[in-house]
């Protein structure tokens, strides 16, 4: 056992609001700069939608992460280096501006200067940032399909849509949506690092950062198509490649992410996570897609395990960083409550920023038939009724397997049936606990830690 | 240090690629550990360093008052981030951190943008002009009046507003021209031909302040803001006697059922919605009420999709599940106690005879007791009744009588010691009647008397007194929802299934589409869960369904769930009005500092609806007949009569104030009666009388009434609020309007309006306007000042979301020429002062006000019956505005701006009624912050300025706090002071703020809620738990409202309106029809104007970070349904178009959105990449040009009981909600 430290991140999409604050403050922040205009280091996502850059999540046309071969291994889907090399002037599975956008702005300086006698009142037109010229109509955003703007065309463009069985159709009746917050997954077994052939990406050993060395990048840009989640960037002024940094220079001063300590949802939780780096390869290799969330789950160390904390030690992680690891409101997301779950774990790159679910209405057919939903047990029997469905998380977060979605949803309605009981000064609803194999006080542990929520709590 | 490669390489390649690289140590095959290379990450570490961090906020348009942390490097802004210090909510309760959303992130965009105003810039025609003219009379003031006089200079420089022309100038000569024209008006015109438009002012009080201490110094006029963006909920005032006074959003944490009943919270209260979210983790049930799949309805247990104004219907079938099963099935003891305490229920009504049946009257008042003794008492006309069990009739107290008034002192309060008012005639009456009930769900038709309406039988238990029949409120609501009890006659709805009669579930869902099941659900849910949490049921609403013609109704409708359950006043419980409310929680202060209250009194305060309505000549195409809106039971005889008469009459009466108000200056008159030798307000009256005065809104075309100066700061009133925006641009700047209304034939003019055939153009001589951007109103502007923005002075924010206060400081100085609002008006007032010593002088001036809410004006109109003026004659203060003499030395405007005036120790500040005395406070200000040569304290700068407000007020100090309790406690003889206890060392001062960051604010009697002992705010908990009376007639919240105006318009009782059918009203096309007039299909929309995602109101709009988050230029959202119609793909070029204007923008195709309804987010401006129409030639318009104003006459109510002026608490709103457009697919080639 190599025990090794991770900074992770979980995110409740239950809380999620969509409103891209993390998104501002962050592109502020890193990437205001030239070159940098079109990187969203963290975005937000409407879903169901295409996502940024659009389709990101189909690797049969990125190639993105990695491959598990007949023998057992893991290979880049890209392929391996060799392969890399021998395109590597020539690399085809980049996305195009068309994926991201063409980065515009406006004549503001026309509405001002406007001259005497102008036959119109004033206006500022769109032109692009790249070439200056003028857009006539702007068509396409790095958030085009915000709140299902585009109907018909969302579902198009979703490529999970495609690969679950309930059909989804473009109707009020149906609709559904909710958002998914992303940053980069600082995975334990990135992809971008295994294919950069400078040798420029790298992984800190103290928390497990992925940094580009902006000083090594040679601009070859086979980490852009590696990442299956499509969150390095090409710097078109500097030639290099950035990503998210995790804040790091943040971080080291004992502050959270921007995008963390700016979510007015606050939906975003930070901690430790300690791992068993000798077992990272055989985890992200199991056989069984569906099986990688439980081996993920199992190279993660519960930092109060004895065994843990002296290796720990041994791997020279200090105190402080033990007791944070304990402290870790991630740990207890993650394996303690198992409500939080990896984002497309079936991308093999074991990655670190977790997601709890969202719950969502039930739908119109339910509320019109006018069953009794006065029973508060409502909240627990009509998971299969909600307007998300359960296969469409499961695909996101659990390679297509609903159980542990389903168990999450479960949790988190648990626990509303519990509380609400404890708020209006009702005997106590240990049916609602038992039913999700907790006890009344642990839900109440996890209710202080999903709503109240303080600061210190969180990071 | 180290770093990992962990690598998936054939293990014989891994293991010669670690070979070959030095210092490289692999612990297997698949990782390498590496030393050092870490160099780069300096990069990034450079970028994140900074020199200071500095606190701030954002000053307008958003109700958020989130704390910022503004970071400067180099003496550049860099960016903001949130501030995460707010004083703790408790262990058991989610923090008010971080509280923030994307557009205010955003925000540091603008200082160093390329929309930045940089110099002052003036229209160069108009420049010409003046400097020709200046040339020739040296004289600044006469230089201006050489211009404006001269037709063809005046209307050359008018007609070049918004085609360009904006030239640079010098602060000096912009300054020199704003003053000489606000002089001259003042001189020739009067002082209320000119008027300051800022809006909200609790997010950056002294910003605003500032502007509105010049104009009321100089006699102008302050317009409002509430009521003119329709965000006024006027059921409000009618219900409460109180502006708005909601829960903070930390409170819905405490309640146990939630409904966002129109009202998308993520999207508009942003910083707010994680308590919502949270709540539900307590298991709080939410529900979403909505016509579209919203950002909020992701969050709600269930999703009532309501068909757009629908709602009132909904909500009075929700009500008739609970009267039925809760009030007169469960008798529930918690509702009913409520009942009989806090709301007029238990109150006597008289029922008049009509067709054989009765119909509901007035409320039966001491005065009607012509052998009681309380026929004696003081104010007996306001002092309603109630039926004890043991007494028979009884005054419980606490009503209107005993508000002022010296036998009233002591007993104003709700504690009712040993009475028991019984709810319901049945309990000691003997008989019943039939009563007719108006109703408007039915179709209209053209030939209609009254729009969609009929008469509905019900029936009441009743009782005799003397000869009257009467009542209880209580028993015509049962009737108004249909509630049937045992024994009455009428006709009543057979069961909920029952779609013939009004109120059930079956009767709602013809209308709204919720099922009728889920409806009733809803309902009994709603209430069940105010019964198990005593009163913890909550509905947060807002512009969804506030922003209809008939939103009070709809509200009322809401309200009357809320108080039914008893959950107004209870934590966790009540209504939760989010649009456009703010707070300024340190009220008392403010008013004194931002309406030169110090100096002179009356301020001049204008109702902006009715302002905009005549100054725009909307009139002169609108003509409603105000018959259409009437009960079919009216007794009132409309006919002939326009909704412009109605905004006539109330003003002529005082019931609204009327700016411009005579059709001569006020100085002028002044001057008449002094050279007469009488006394100005006699002669007033008498040249009226005479025939030789009018009001201006008798006669708006008239150039003697034109308001001639318009100022705007903080505002963007032609890209925004504009409601008939294309006739802003004709009437009011003079310059283009897609427009097509005709106007009215003779036979459907206003009769109390002069109609002149040349309609004014042009009308006002100067448009100045102070901004950090570029807007459609600056770009109209003659002057256009470079404003600071939030981050580059200093001021003080709070609001109704939270309970902090907090500042603005400064993190660089004004970058280029701009400045303050502050400095800007207070150059201004120096320069106007040097001009007024050769031009004005002193002067008499005299200020007509309307009859005022929380005085004795309340008692002008006893029963509500509306006074036949020409019976009872002109009685300033009684049928007609008061008149208020005052001196204003315009040779002493800047002293007076800069120093603190004495009437707040001398007459007292007064807020809702309750006097404050400051003068501890003047002393100590004065040895804080200075004193001028007079003596009295400097407020020179905006911090100054900012103390005085701090120091004024309850809120923010807690002596006053206390103070004023003890002069309520005076008056309601009840305990209250101890709400403030503990809080009496307490002085927050803006140096406190500046070190500290936001400070929790004291509870006090200037608002109705508590903090006491850390709580969180909600509205009425005074009222509520300390039995202090409602400003309404009975003291109690009300479900009756028995004025004239009401009783006839029907809406006497919380009533379901649909939205105005203009097809029947303007021969608009149906929802739903569809067309081709030769340029492809259309189709006829529902024309909806919700919030911005991407921007708040106009700003942020044009900010680079939301276009590229948001589509990057104006967007309409329509069904795929709608889309198909009109064959238009996701991102099309379409243009909508009706009788106001023409808007060109692109589709944005979605089915989260309802077939029949288009949704064009409120203000995205028509200055970012809107192309040149088809339909009319010019620029598109902005989403207000499909809009007009629609005068409601109920809002214009005035001098009776909570129906009583104040500045943005009662007026016309600006609703834009009932409109149809057409829209269709427009050539795929733009040009701009």
């Amino acid at each position: 056992m190599r025990v090794m430290a991770q900074i992770g991140m979980v995110m409740n999409l239950d809380k999620c609001i969509g409103c891209h604050t993390c998104s501002v403050t962050c592109k502020q922040t890193w990437t205001n700069r030239s070159g940098t205009e079109y990187m969203w280091f963290n975005n937000v996502e409407t879903r169901p939608g295409g996502g940024y850059p659009q389709g990101w999540e189909d690797q049969d046309r990125w190639k993105g992460g990695w491959k598990r071969t007949a023998s057992g291994r893991l290979v880049p889907k890209s392929g391996g280096r060799l392969q890399s090399l021998a395109h590597i002037f020539a690399n085809p599975r980049l996305p195009e501006l068309s994926e991201y956008y063409e980065p515009w702005t406006y004549e503001y300086d026309k509405l001002l200067s406007a001259p005497r006698d102008s036959q119109h009142f004033p206006v500022a037109r769109p032109i692009s940032q790249i070439t200056g010229q003028p857009i006539d109509t702007v068509s396409w955003g790095p958030n085009w399909d915000d709140d299902l703007g585009g109907g018909e065309d969302v579902l198009k463009a979703d490529p999970i849509l495609d690969s679950i069985s309930t059909k989804v159709k473009a109707e009020i009746e149906q609709s559904f949506m909710f958002y998914l917050p992303r940053i980069c997954e600082h995975c334990l077994n990135p992809t971008c690092m295994a294919a950069c052939p400078s040798g420029a990406i790298y992984k800190r050993m103290e928390d497990g950062i992925v940094l580009v060395d902006q000083d090594r990048c040679r601009g070859w840009r086979m980490c852009v198509s590696a990442c299956p989640y499509k969150k390095v960037y090409f710097n078109h002024q500097t030639g290099k490649a950035e990503k998210c940094t995790l804040c790091y220079p943040r971080l080291e001063a004992g502050q959270p992410t921007v995008c963390s300590e700016t979510c007015v949802g606050r939906l975003r939780y930070l901690g430790i996570m300690l791992y068993d780096a000798d077992r990272v390869a055989q985890a992200a290799a199991v056989k069984d897609e569906k099986d990688l969330y439980q081996a993920q789950l199992d190279i993660l160390l519960d930092p109060h395990d004895p065994a843990v904390v002296e290796a720990a030690k041994a791997s020279g992680i200090s105190d402080e960083w033990l007791t944070a690891a304990q402290e870790s409101p991630l740990y207890a997301l993650i394996k303690e409550y198992k409500l939080a779950l990896p984002l497309h774990p079936e991308y093999r790159t074991l990655p670190m920023v977790w997601y709890v679910p969202p719950l969502s209405p039930i739908v119109d057919a339910v509320t019109a038939s006018g069953v009794d939903a006065e029973d508060h047990r409502i909240l627990l029997t009509t998971l299969s009724h909600m307007r998300i469905p359960m296969e469409y998380l499961a695909q996101l977060f659990s390679a297509g397997d609903t159980a542990p979605v389903e168990l999450s949803l479960r949790k988190l309605a648990a626990m509303r049936s519990y509380m609400r009981n404890v708020n209006l000064g009702m005997e106590e609803n240990t049916e609602a606990a038992t039913a999700v194999g907790m006890s009344g006080e642990e839900l109440m542990k996890m209710y202080r830690l999903l709503a109240i929520a303080k600061y210190d709590d969180r990071y | 240090m180290t770093d990992t490669q962990p690598d998936a390489l054939p293990e014989s390649v891994a293991r010669l690629g670690a070979f070959l690289r030095p210092s490289a140590k692999a612990v297997n095959t698949r990782q390498i550990f590496l030393e050092g290379g870490r160099g780069a990450d300096q990069f990034y570490r450079q970028r994140w360093s900074h020199d200071k961090v500095v606190r701030s906020t954002h000053g307008v348009n958003c109700t958020g008052s989130c704390s910022w942390n503004v970071f400067v490097k180099d003496g550049i802004i860099t960016w903001e981030t949130q501030n995460v210090d707010y004083p703790t909510t408790g262990p058991d309760l989610p923090e008010y951190e971080p509280r923030g959303c994307p557009r205010g992130a955003a925000f540091s965009w603008y200082t160093y943008s390329p929309t930045r105003i940089r110099y002052p810039y003036i229209r160069g025609r108009l420049l010409d002009f003046y400097r020709e003219a200046k040339k020739k009379v040296g004289d600044p003031v006469l230089a201006w009046k050489e211009v404006v006089e001269d037709p063809v200079k005046s209307r050359e420089y008018k007609r070049s507003r918004g085609k360009g022309g904006l030239v640079r100038a010098t602060w000096d000569e912009a300054m020199e021209i704003a003053a000489a024209a606000h002089v001259y008006t003042t001189k020739r015109y009067g002082p209320d031909r000119m008027a300051g438009f800022s809006v909200i002012p609790a997010m950056s009080m002294i910003s605003y302040g500032a502007g509105s201490r010049f104009y009321e110094l100089m006699g102008g006029t302050m317009l409002s803001f509430y009521d003119w963006y329709a965000d006024l909920p006027m059921a409000s005032p009618q219900v409460f006697g109180d502006q708005t006074d909601v829960p903070e959003s930390g409170d819905w944490f405490n309640a146990g059922y939630l409904i966002m009943w129109g009202s998308n919270i993520p999207q508009t209260r942003t910083p707010d919605a994680h308590f919502m979210a949270e709540a539900r983790y307590r298991g709080q049930k939410v529900v979403a009420v909505s016509p579209d799949y919203a950002d909020n309805t992701k969050f709600a247990d269930e999703w009532l999709r309501v068909a757009p104004g629908t709602d009132g219907a909904l909500a009075q079938a929700m009500g008739h599940v609970i009267l039925k099963e809760f009030h007169v099935g469960r008798q529930e003891p918690y509702f009913l106690d409520y009942m009989k305490k806090f709301t007029d229920s238990p109150f006597l009504v008289t029922l008049k005879e009509k067709d054989g049946a009765y119909v509901p009257g007035k409320f039966l008042t001491a005065a009607d007791l012509a052998d009681s003794d309380l026929a004696n008492t003081e104010n007996a006309s306001f002092r309603p009744l109630v039926w004890d069990a043991g007494k028979g009739i009884t005054d419980p107290g606490g009503t209107l009588a005993d508000h002022f008034g010296s036998e009233g002192e002591g007993k104003w309060n709700l504690t009712m010691e040993n009475i028991d008012p019984l709810l319901s005639a049945s309990d000691f009456g003997t008989e019943s009647a039939e009563i007719l009930l108006p109703r408007f769900d039915l179709p209209a038709s053209v030939d209609q008397k009254t729009l969609g309406a009929g008469v509905m039988s019900r029936g009441v238990p009743a009782a005799r007194v003397g000869s009257v029949l009467v009542t209880t409120v209580y028993d015509l609501l049962l009737a108004q929802y249909g509630v049937e009890r045992p024994g009455l006659p009428g006709q009543w709805p057979t069961g909920y299934d029952d779609a013939e009669s009004p109120g059930t579930p079956a009767w709602q869902s013809q209308f709204t589409g919720v099922p009728p099941a889920a409806a009733e659900r809803i309902g009994r849910e709603f209430a069940q869960n105010a019964v198990d949490s005593q009163g913890r049921s909550m509905i947060v609403m807002g512009a969804g369904t506030n922003h209809y013609y008939h939103s009070d109704t709809i509200y009322r409708t809401f309200l009357a769930l809320t108080t039914m359950c008893g959950t107004q006043g209870v934590n966790g419980g009540g209504w939760a009005h989010y649009v456009g409310q703010e707070k300024v929680r340190p009220i008392t202060g403010w008013a004194q500092y931002a309406f030169a209250l110090d100096w002179i009194r009356p301020p001049r305060q204008m109702i902006s609806a009715g302002f905009w309505y005549l100054l725009t000549d909307q009139w002169r195409y609108d003509g409603t007949p105000a018959e259409k809106l009437l009960s079919p039971l009216a007794e009132l005889d409309w006919s002939g009569k326009s909704t412009a008469d109605t905004l006539v009459e109330s003003m002529k009466r005082g019931w609204m104030p009327s700016y411009p108000t005579f059709s001569r200056s006020t100085l002028l008159l002044a001057q008449e009666a002094r050279e007469a030798g009488v006394d100005p307000a006699k002669w007033i009256v008498k040249q009226l009388e005479e025939g030789k005065l009018s009001f201006a809104c008798e006669d708006p075309d008239n150039p003697e009434n034109f308001p001639r100066i318009l100022a705007s700061w903080r505002t963007n009133l032609l890209g925004s609020s504009a409601k008939g925006a294309e006739f802003f641009y004709r009437h009011l700047v003079g310059s283009d309007s897609a427009a097509t209304a005709k106007e009215l034939p003779e036979d459907q003019r206003p009769e109390s309006i002069v109609w002149r055939d040349a309609a004014g153009t042009g009308k006002v001589d100067l448009l100045m306007t102070a901004d950090f951007r570029n807007t459609s109103t600056t770009l109209y502007s003659d002057i256009v000042l470079p404003a600071a923005t939030w981050y580059e002075k200093d001021d003080l924010s709070t609001t109704d979301m939270h309970p902090f206060i907090h500042a603005f400081d400064a993190a660089i100085d004004p970058p280029w020429e701009t400045r303050t609002d502050f400095a800007i008006f207070q150059d201004l007032a120096a320069r106007v002062t040097e001009l007024a010593k050769t031009h004005l002088g002193m002067q008499t001036d005299v200020i007509p006000t309307p009859l005022n809410h929380d005085t004795p004006d309340e008692y002008a109109t006893p029963h509500g019956i509306v006074p036949d003026v020409a019976e009872v004659g002109l009685i300033p203060g009684k049928t007609m505005p008061k008149l208020v003499v005052a001196e204003r030395d315009y040779t002493k405007l800047i002293d007076r701006f800069n120093s603190m005036g004495p009437l707040p120790e001398k007459a007292g500040m007064v807020t809702k009624g309750i006097s404050f005395d400051p003068s501890p406070e003047v002393e100590q200000l004065r040895k804080m912050n200075g004193m001028a040569d007079t003596g009295r304290p400097l407020l020179d700068t905006a911090e100054k300025a900012c103390d005085m407000v701090l120091y004024f007020s309850g809120a923010t100090n807690g002596r006053l706090a206390t103070t004023g309790f003890e002069t309520l406690e005076k008056r309601t003889g009840t305990p209250l002071s101890d709400l403030s206890a503990g809080d009496e060392e307490k002085r927050i001062s803006i140096h406190q703020l500046h070190s500290k960051g936001a400070q929790g604010v004291i509870t006090t009697p200037e608002w109705s809620g508590s903090e006491h002992g850390g709580r969180r705010y909600s509205a009425f908990v005074q009222n509520i738990e300390r039995g202090r009376p409602f400003h309404t007639l009975t003291g109690r919240q009300h479900f009756y409202l028995d004025h004239d105006w009401m009783r006839d318009i029907g809406e006497a009782m919380p009533i379901f309106r649909p939205p105005l059918d203009l097809q029947v009203l303007y021969g608009e096309a149906a929802p739903g029809d569809t067309g081709n007039t030769g340029d492809g299909v259309h189709v006829a929309v529902r024309y909806l104007t919700p919030h911005h995602k991407w921007a708040i109101h106009s700003q942020y709009f044009d900010n680079l970070h939301m276009l590229t988050l948001g589509r990057g230029g104006q967007t309409v959202w329509m069904s795929p349904q709608d889309a198909e119609i009109i064959g238009v793909a996701d991102n099309d070029w379409i243009e909508a178009w009706n009788r106001n204007g023409v808007v060109v923008a692109r589709a944005v195709v979605s089915h989260r959105m309802p077939q029949g309804t288009v949704y064009m987010y409120h203000a995205q401006e028509r200055t970012m990449g809107t192309p040149i129409t088809e339909t009319s030639g010019k620029r598109g318009g902005i989403h207000n040009s499909l809009t007009r104003i629609l005068i409601k006459p109920s809002h214009l109510i005035g001098g009776y009981a909570q129906h009583s002026y104040a500045f943005n608490y009662v007026g016309a709103t600006g609703n834009q909600r009932d409109e149809v457009t057409l829209i269709r697919k427009r050539s795929q080639e733009v040009s701009y």
